[in-house]
């Protein structure tokens, strides 16, 4: 065997340079028995970074439940999986690309939505849909600064003064690029981009999240995992050529904070190729109907190092690869620079041996590289040969599965997040609602998406019954079943910051309850956990306290996790993002005609309240919603109390009466409470408006229309099935309170007898449909 | 009768054409592949939407050079059916088989909306199942849809019928300088033409997306059964010849 590259002699120096502690390098020296070559421990660095060993969070992720009847493949392969009948199975993971958005946005997030559609078509399945959450910094001036007595004192530090114009213009450019990156990869490469959501907040002005879910459908014999079998089978590189882009992508990028100098990491940031992924798509998925195919891994985070170490890894064997075979696009590049570049749109495969033949016939039909470049072992490493010479060689196993893992330090904040405050100490006697509820419906947080949604291709593939604004979720009919999947994002970062875990509890319920209100089951679900610095105690327990969320909701709602992404280390110059759980949560309607919409459907129709219980009216944690943030400048209190037996009783009651077809629509009562989700159902319908009187509670009437809390529904019914309704509510233990009917021309809200918001619905849906565009139109 | 969607790397709308025809309207439907150098055996083409050759250089720009578009310009001059929808009515443009050139959409972003187009000339083998000035709801997808010919080639358009589809309000009426009504800002609110012998149709709204009521409307089968009608009709002419 030829000896092992040293040209540069690796110190303890150079190690801590690549993001590795003393014990960890220490580590590295046991492993092998040796000290590191420097190519060797540039491989270490990145297979043991955050980004790819989740060393900080496996301890606390154990504690998701990713079991059940419907599960195929939990968490552990590229993405996960659960069977939807009719032999058919659904592959979806969601994963954060926030950094590099945020060095380069355009091809930040481009690179994003090309990296988990990979992760999708790499298990046999076709990309149906994708959905993006993205969290910005704001990109209007804000609230004004609360008028109340105690309301200074009690302003919220991680909401500072009025952003500087500059800061707005930033954002915005961030934005505008974040959403011309989606919809050109998206666009290009043929999925539908069919939903998501879009939050403003100042914490993520220099962090923003983009946070991209993919869905895939395959049939389920037909699916392949990423586990190099046979001892002797060909290696197969297929794709783009290599190139010295996004070396250290998932180390430098992903698994570090950002400071003043992080401009500089541009060069760390991928560029995508919709284009080739198209082929790379078409010629993988032709490649895997041959049968030749063993086992295959897209190249993503740490390239060509993570897919063979995986491989070899999950399959108990080793491979050896020869870089001088490796396709190129740069000369004179070193096995350094090979091993971790993060150029896009490439595959790893295993062939069986004899029938390579078959899989370079499908890759060159597509004009696309697919060369033999190793072959797989049976001795468990990862050999590494480059002109003639091993310039690596290190047990496969130790790589992928022998990472540092952490218990890393935790503990509360000292105080709570903020005061609690009460309604009286910010509202104001005598309020304009009508124009506050004017104003809430202009605000980025509230406003018409369209501004951004129109500029992608949400209908391409022919699927979409729903798609963006059209529904509480997405809806996707699959062609030649009855049946239809319903998927949604969700995260409310600002509740996550008031109290991790309920927030977190929140995200799961929010995303359940929307798909439900298309009618569907929500059967299984994929987090995207975007946290701050994991080595900070307070960073770490807000973590904590988010999964053991996810894991008592997920479990309530019965909505396995299957798979996921972290994303720590979401801070700059110090300052961590709010803790920001993003919930994509899948469901299944049985009968695609049944799907529901959000919008009204025919003037006079009866419009009822559905409620699942638990707490009375939102008063208590008012401080903590839309409006209180909107209008009154107050992030304060604890999100609402969440009651998840109700919001169970809540999905399977909407579940039944969709598929009863005894209910016209249904929108879950979120973000700007009554008042908003009442408007919504309005705008998007053709033209109606609603008048709904709702009662008397034991609260302020700001709080009563723009209270938030969760397990609460708007649905319409034609008057004649009021009794029908009811009474499937009531088998359900669900509240129905009929309170108005779908009308034309003014929208009134009455509370206690008492017009409190009224105006001509076209008014609203002007203030609402025009003010994204005003603020981005000119990005 | 047999249709042929033609498959270019890149083509992301060749299988909604496929099912639109095949597995709504029920007729026979193939693909064929980008570097087939023939298409006999085929009554009609369908230049699908997409990406073709990742868009590079231009939108149609490369893809006018693969081999299958000699074949398909062969057909064409030879009186066959051939429907460009989207980035195949940019090919089109290229191949010189229609008249013009796309810009930008004015607002410089790709847009993808529910348009409304109202059918200018019914005597067309793509219209002639619809009313005249009828209005049809398809949706649009493109970031290069904003059509533009000179002042003498609009001329002649006019004057020869070759303006097939206009965009326009949902009551039909066409205003180019409304961005609602003309989105991509083309001249003359120009959806979709013809070439003179009217056997040749590119339109920028996507039909195959518009034959189910279930994703939104059905208003795109009137093309595609048009079609089937003008075939079957000559195909009675052939025989009774």
């Amino acid at each position: 065997m030829a000896t092992i590259n040293t040209d540069i002699k690796v110190t303890p120096q150079i190690a801590a340079e690549h993001g590795l502690t003393a014990e960890e390098y220490a580590r590295i020296q046991k492993i092998l028995g040796r000290d590191p070559n420097f190519t060797e421990l540039g491989v270490f660095s990145v297979m043991w970074s955050e980004h790819c060993s989740y060393k900080s969070s496996r301890v606390h992720l154990k504690r998701l439940p990713t079991t059940g009847p419907r599960v195929v493949q939990g968490p552990g392969e590229n993405a996960g999986v659960v069977d939807i009948g009719d032999g058919l199975v659904a592959v979806f993971k969601i994963e954060s690309h926030n950094h590099p958005s945020f060095v380069e946005p355009f091809q930040g997030a481009a690179t994003g939505v090309g990296g988990i559609l990979r992760d999708i078509f790499t298990m046999g399945a076709r990309p149906i849909a994708v959905l993006d959450s993205l969290r910005f910094g704001p990109i209007t001036s804000g609230a004004k600064a609360p008028e109340s007595k105690a309301g200074q004192a009690a302003r919220l530090k991680p909401c500072p003064d009025e952003p500087a114009a500059e800061e707005l213009t930033r954002n915005r450019h961030i934005l505008d690029g974040v959403v011309r990156g989606i919809g050109f990869y998206g666009n290009c490469f043929g999925v539908p981009t069919v939903g998501g959501e879009v939050m403003f907040e100042p914490c993520y002005a220099n962090n923003p999240l983009v946070n991209a879910l993919a869905l895939g459908i395959a049939r389920r014999e037909e699916l392949f995992f990423a586990r190099a079998q046979g001892a002797g089978n060909p290696v197969i590189y297929a794709g783009a050529k290599t190139g010295r882009d996004g070396i250290h992508g998932a180390s430098l990028l992903a698994s570090a904070e950002f400071s003043e100098e992080s401009q500089q990491k541009r060069p760390n940031v991928q560029v995508g190729d919709p284009f080739m992924e198209k082929l790379l798509l078409e010629a993988c998925l032709e490649a895997m109907r041959t049968g030749a195919i063993v086992a295959i891994q897209d190249m993503g985070a740490a390239g060509l190092t993570s897919s063979s170490s995986e491989m070899a890894s999950r399959g108990g064997l080793g491979i050896e690869i020869d870089l001088t075979r490796v396709p190129q696009r740069e000369t004179a590049m070193t096995p350094y620079e090979m091993l971790l570049s993060e150029s896009q749109e490439r595959m790893l495969l295993v062939a069986e041996r004899g029938r390579e033949r078959e899989v370079f016939e499908v890759f060159h039909k597509w004009g696309l590289d697919a060369v033999e470049i190793g072959r797989v072992t049976g001795d468990g490493l990862l050999r590494v040969l480059h002109d003639g010479r091993v310039a690596a060689e290190i047990p496969a196993h130790a790589l992928a599965e022998e990472g540092p893992r952490y218990q890393r330090p935790m503990a509360a904040p000292k105080a709570s997040a903020t005061a609690p405050m009460r309604p009286e100490d910010f509202l104001r006697e005598g309020a304009d609602l009508t124009e506050n509820f004017r104003r809430l419906l202009a605000s980025p947080a509230i406003a018409s998406k369209y501004w951004i949604t129109e500029q992608y291709d949400s209908m391409v593939r022919t699927n979409t019954r729903r798609g963006p604004g059209a529904g509480d979720a997405a809806v996707l009919r699959l062609k030649g079943s009855k049946r239809a999947l319903a998927i949604k994002t969700d995260g409310n970062g600002r509740w996550g910051f008031l109290a991790p875990r309920a927030g977190a509890m929140h995200a799961v319920a929010e995303s359940a309850r929307n798909v439900a209100c298309t009618g569907a089951r929500p059967i299984a679900a994929t987090n995207c956990l975007n946290f701050g610095n994991p080595e900070k105690p307070e960073v770490m327990w807000q973590f904590s306290e988010a999964i053991d969320g996810i894991a008592e909701a997920c479990r309530a709602l019965e909505t396995p996790i299957t798979g996921g992404n972290v994303s720590f280390y979401n801070e700059t110059l110090g300052k961590p993002i709010y803790p920001t759980p993003v919930l994509g949560v899948l469901g299944l309607l049985e009968d695609a005609e049944c799907a529901l919409g959000s919008a009204f459907c025919h003037e006079g129709d009866a419009i009822v309240l559905l409620d699942g219980g638990g707490a009375s009216a939102g008063a208590e944690s008012f401080s903590s919603s839309e409006y209180a943030k909107a209008i009154h400048g107050v992030v304060a209190g604890a999100p609402p109390a969440i009651d998840l037996a109700a919001e169970k009783r809540l999905i399977d009651c909407l579940v039944q009466l969709a598929g009863e077809r005894a209910i016209l629509s249904a929108h879950d009562v979120s973000d700007g409470g009554m008042a908003v989700t009442l408007a919504e159902s309005c705008f998007d319908s053709e033209g109606f408006a609603a008048d709904v009187d709702l009662g008397a509670q034991d609260a302020p009437a700001e709080a009563a229309v723009f209270g938030e809390r969760g397990a609460r529904a708007v649905v319409s019914l034609s008057p004649a099935s009021l009794a029908r309704v009811g009474a499937i509510a009531a088998q359900y233990g669900v509240k129905a309170q009929p309170i108005g009917r779908v009308t034309r021309g003014e929208f009134r809200i009455q509370y206690r007898g008492v017009p409190v918001i009224r105006g001509m619905i076209d008014s609203f849906r002007q203030a609402w449909s025009e003010s994204l565009g005003k603020a981005l139109g000119s990005a | 009768m047999k249709f042929g969607v033609v498959q270019f790397p890149g083509s992301n709308c060749d299988d909604d054409a496929h099912h639109a025809i095949g597995a709504v309207i029920g007729q026979p439907v193939e693909f064929i592949w980008h570097q087939s150098e023939q298409v006999s055996g085929f009554d009609a083409i369908i230049l699908p939407g997409g990406f073709s050759y990742g868009d590079y250089l231009r939108t149609g720009a490369l893809a006018r050079f693969s081999p299958v578009m000699r074949a398909v310009d062969r057909f064409a001059r030879a009186g066959g059916l051939v429907l460009g929808i989207c980035n195949g009515f940019q090919i089109l443009l290229e191949a010189g088989l229609l008249p013009g050139a796309m810009m930008r959409n004015q607002g410089l972003r790709f847009l993808c909306r529910q348009v409304h187009v109202r059918v200018e000339n019914t005597d067309t083998p793509f219209t002639c199942r619809a009313r005249a000035g009828q209005v049809l709801q398809i949706p649009i997808a493109h970031m290069e849809g904003n059509y533009f010919c000179d002042a003498a080639t609009l001329s002649e358009l006019e004057r020869n019928g070759q303006i097939i589809f206009r965009y326009a309000t949902p009551e039909g009426r066409v205003d180019e300088r409304n961005r609602e009504a003309n989105p991509n800002g083309s001249l003359r609110a120009i959806a979709g033409i013809s070439n003179r012998e009217r056997n040749v149709v590119g339109l920028m709204p996507h039909p195959e997306r518009a034959v189910e009521l279930a994703l939104g409307s059905a208003d795109g089968l009137v093309i595609f059964r048009s079609m089937v009608e003008s075939l079957t009709r000559r195909g009675a002419e052939r025989v009774s010849a």
